[in-house]
């Protein structure tokens, strides 16, 4: 298997005809389904495929067509994309827990043709919509239940469009499909991905069948995947993550991509598996860690002190091991024990036991979160990429993980600093454009094929990894030019337990300057260990010893920036606790919980002022808006600490310079 | 959620009839004198107050309770001295107002148990990895699976029952009724201390049990909302004599059941 030939093999279908012959008796994908997992091969695969998309051509479906795809992982909606792309379609995913509203957007704006739903929700949400949707002919849906009484001639069950195939392809025509494959070209749109949009409309994403094979191709060879890996799709199929690891790597690489049996058994079904390439956001991660700490509390006194000296023993030697660094013999020996005793059984417990890769991506991870996993012999790494990069944009390499960058530029991807921050990209994976919407193209796009990422970041002079540090519109500037990431700061301090909320100020200002949040369980439950006697949060808040845990969190935080080159120049200078946790009732926050900082410094004006004027103490009042609707008054003083600034740790810092 | 499809379940054939049914715990008098009819392929709800005899009512009609006076014919057979296994047997299958599980047992083994009486391989044969029995739980508990899918429930398949929500076990237990495959369904207040979505959920369950298996449903509920939009026709008891039997917008106008609920003195 020369390299030219497999570069003839440019588009997912015709891998399709390639994996069923070469790989035909592998498994390609697995579901769950009553409590049994179902394995399809490579060459069973096709056989669903080919009469579902002779079915979807006699339904009129024809080249450029647009194929909406609409549900959870599930086999059949994978197979719909390569059947849609095998006629030259377009297959566009879509979020399936959008609400009607959103869906027609997207719909509307795609133009799709035929929907190929999972099941009677999304059929009732599209028929609802319908009639927005003229050009919206046929909905296929994957389970029956509930959906016999619907008007067949429009609504139709997969089998029954694969039935159509079938009688189709008997009569001959069926030699037209594989034709209609081979016409298929390297250059032309494989998907069209809709990006959720946080501001304004989502926006659709074009990316080629050049574009998504290569960065998978690439990203294959990056961590050496094999057709022998196993990885489990639980992430929305709209999401371009999802699409390039359980489907483009799949197809390019030959692995066995698993659909769980429903999004609430994804643990369990990930144990069964024992997938050996993950992916997750870092909440995923949080969330099986905080699972363990609250069972381990609930486990027997010599459970709870054998888990608590392992760990800490994994916390100690276990990066070190993974790294394959030097480690005396007596860590690696008590190391290998706690693998039997501890580490293993934990692995097993999170479906990691075979793991070979994680990544995490998608925001910032704690770096204890990200070390307890390391610390177990997890591979866990950062990744750093976007829609409109085919995902890949850098990764870190083996053996060069930090919990706080994102990793270097990915194999054939460069990437640049631009003056004010922002971070550029430039690879084989960028997109083609937004879908009918040049203009807003023109805007992220350069003429000599850079992309605007809209993400602030900069290389570290230590590691010449990336990190990114916030939204590039956010990021600002002190008076003195320095670099301030608002956000970069936040997370620094949100990582420690006590401190719920941070909000940084410091654009066009001397200094910067924080307002913080005290976590109430956490921080409450240090008050019952040692005594301390509150009354109310505003009184917590307040408290003297509280004062002096968080001067020494932010002093940490300061020592950290110090290290780190360009931002060395924002440490923090003076900090205080807020009295009220803030809210996103009184509109302090956002419904997703992030924190609104341009409304917050406005709201709490008197406290900013003193936190540039130079005062110890400032008196305030702010009206609140109880849970149910009633407005009140808290009124408080609030303190204010002066913070010591360490000095920066190399002259790189000033220059903020890019590979 | 759906229109009532009472025009055409009104011609049906009648599954099971109470004629004058009177019942009595010494001096109290639970059921005065009660006739009604549940039709193949209806759901009837039986409604009324507090205290009204509708749990009694479904106690009779599944030979947990014998009335001193009328009969119940099941499928065209009049029926004596009923009891509640024999009525399983003839694919009656109930649940209750308080959940009534094995909670120590998971949820899987609670939906098996729905299946018992199906199960008829000896003792020897059960003891073994292999053979008939071994091949008659691999059917059964193929079934069990598709009730647990349809139900959406495979989350905590392997869950005791006693960790599990209120919400949730409501469920397994319809699970187990279900399990039994029923002709006739009975529910006692299915919706008891459920919150909205809970409720909503579960009367898609309902409705797509009655419609899929075409299980025949009577049920007991106190969410009027709930009956006007499950329910084909309601019979309306009070103080253990029916006072009304029709179709829920015609019961929502009748004058003695708003009197009813409303308590004016009798």
């Amino acid at each position: 298997m020369g390299a030219d030939k497999t570069s003839l093999v440019d588009t997912f279908p015709k891998l399709l005809l390639v994996n069923a012959g070469r790989r035909a008796n592998r498994p390609a994908i697995r579901e769950k389904e009553f409590g049994i997992w179902h394995t399809w091969t490579w060459s069973q695969v096709l056989d669903e495929i080919r009469p579902f998309s002779i079915g979807l051509a006699e339904l009129g479906v024809q080249r450029d067509d647009k194929v909406a795809i609409i549900g959870s992982n599930k086999p059949r909606l994978y197979w719909t994309m390569c059947a849609a792309q095998a006629l030259g379609a377009i297959p566009v995913p879509v979020y399936q827990d959008s609400v009607a509203d959103e869906m027609a957007y997207v719909l509307e704006h795609a133009g799709a043709r035929v929907a190929v739903v999972e099941n009677q929700e999304q059929v009732d949400k599209l028929l609802s919509i319908s009639e927005r949707l003229p050009s919206l002919s046929y909905i296929i849906y994957d389970e029956e239940r509930g959906l016999r009484d619907y008007d067949a001639a429009r609504v139709k069950s997969f089998a029954s469009v694969q039935e159509l195939g079938r009688a189709a392809s008997a009569k001959l025509k069926g030699q037209n499909w594989e034709k209609e494959i081979a016409r298929g070209k390297g250059s032309d749109i494989a998907v069209i991905l809709y990006t959720s949009g946080t501001t304004g409309k989502p926006k659709g994403v074009m990316l080629t069948y050049e574009s998504t094979i290569v960065s998978s191709r690439n990203a294959n060879v990056f961590d050496g995947l094999t057709e022998k890996e196993e990885v489990i799709a639980y992430l929305p199929m709209a999401w371009v993550g999802d699409h390039i690891f359980s489907y483009a790597q799949s197809y390019v690489a030959g692995f066995c991509v698993n659909c769980p049996e429903s999004p609430e058994t994804v643990v369990e079904d990930r144990r069964e598996i024992g997938t050996t390439y993950a992916f997750a956001p870092p909440r995923i991660y949080e969330n099986l860690l905080t699972l363990t700490m609250v069972r381990m509390e609930d486990a027997s006194a010599f459970k709870r002190r054998m888990f608590h000296y392992f760990i800490n023993h994994a916390r100690k030697w276990g990066e070190k091991i993974l790294n394959r660094e030097s480690v005396p013999l007596h860590a690696r020996l008590i190391y290998s024990l706690g693998e039997i005793i501890v580490y293993g059984p934990l692995k097993n417990r999170y479906g990691l036991s075979r793991i070979r890769v994680a990544y995490t991506a998608g925001e910032a991870i704690g770096p204890e979160i990200f070390r307890f996993y390391r610390s177990l012999g997890i591979n866990l790494k950062q990744l750093y990429g976007q829609t409109e990069a085919s995902v890949y944009i850098t990764a870190q390499p083996d053996g060069e993980i930090y919990a706080d960058t994102v990793g270097k530029p990915n194999i054939e991807v460069e990437v640049k600093v631009a003056d004010n921050g922002e971070v550029l990209f430039r690879s084989p994976g960028v997109f083609v454009g937004y879908y009918k919407e040049p203009e807003k193209t023109a805007e992220v796009k350069t003429a000599d094929g850079w992309v605007r990422t809209g993400d602030a970041g900069f290389f570290d002079p230590k590691t010449g990894h990336l990190k990114i540090i916030d939204r590039a519109k956010d990021v600002g500037r002190l008076k003195d030019g320095t670099l301030f990431a608002p956000k970069y700061i936040e997370n620094k301090l949100k990582f420690y337990p006590n401190i719920k909320e941070a909000v940084a100020l410091g654009d066009k200002s001397d200094f910067v300057t924080v307002m913080l949040n005290i976590d109430l369980v956490a921080v409450g439950s240090w008050a019952e260990r040692n005594n301390v006697v509150y009354g109310s949060y505003q009184e917590l808040a307040a408290h003297p010893q509280v004062y002096e845990m968080l001067t020494a969190h932010v002093d940490e935080v300061n020592r950290s920036l110090a290290q780190e080159g360009p931002m060395a120049g924002a440490q923090i200078k003076r900090f205080l606790i807020l009295h009220k946790e803030l809210d996103a009732d009184d509109g302090e926050l956002t419904r997703t919980q992030k924190v609104r900082r341009g409304f917050i410094a406005e709201r709490y004006a008197p406290l900013a002022e003193g936190l540039y004027s130079g005062a110890k103490e400032v008196d305030l009042s702010i009206e609140v808006t109880f849970e149910d609707g009633r407005k009140g008054n808290i009124t408080g003083r609030v303190k204010i600490r002066d913070m010591q600034r360490h000095p920066a740790a190399d002259s790189a810092a000033t220059i903020g310079k890019a590979a | 959620m759906r229109a009532p499809s009472g025009a055409n379940v009104a011609a049906g054939e009648v599954l099971l009839a109470a004629q004058n049914i009177s019942l009595a715990f010494g001096g109290v008098k639970a059921l005065t004198d009660v006739s009604f009819d549940i039709r193949k392929g209806e759901i009837r709800a039986i409604i009324g107050p507090n205290g009204a005899g509708k749990t009694s009512m479904l106690n009779v009609i599944n030979g947990f309770y014998h009335p001193q006076k009328g009969t119940i014919t099941y499928k065209g057979a009049p029926r004596d001295n009923m009891r509640p296994y024999r009525a399983a047997e003839l694919g009656i299958a109930r649940t209750f107002q308080n959940v009534a599980l094995f909670r120590g047992m998971s949820t899987l083994d609670n939906v098996m148990a729905g299946r018992t009486l199906q199960m008829n391989k000896s003792f020897f044969w059960q003891c073994l990895r292999f053979g008939p029995a071994m091949q008659e739980e691999v059917e059964h508990r193929r079934r069990v699976e598709q009730i647990i899918d349809f139900l959406e429930i495979p989350h905590i398949r392997r869950v005791p029952v006693g960790r599990l929500p209120y919400g949730l076990q409501k469920r397994v237990e319809l699970g187990r009724a279900l399990a039994m495959e029923p002709e006739l369904l009975l529910l006692d207040e299915p919706m008891a201390g459920m919150n909205l979505e809970e409720k909503e959920d579960m009367c898609r369950f309902i409705i797509d049990v009655n419609n899929q298996f075409g299980t025949t449903i009577a049920l007991i509920e106190h969410d009027m909302g709930v009956v006007m939009d499950l329910s084909d026709r309601v019979v309306v008891l009070d103080y253990g004599r029916k006072i009304a039997d029709a179709t829920p917008n015609e019961v929502k106008q009748d004058k003695t059941v708003i009197d009813a609920y409303l308590g004016l003195p009798h």
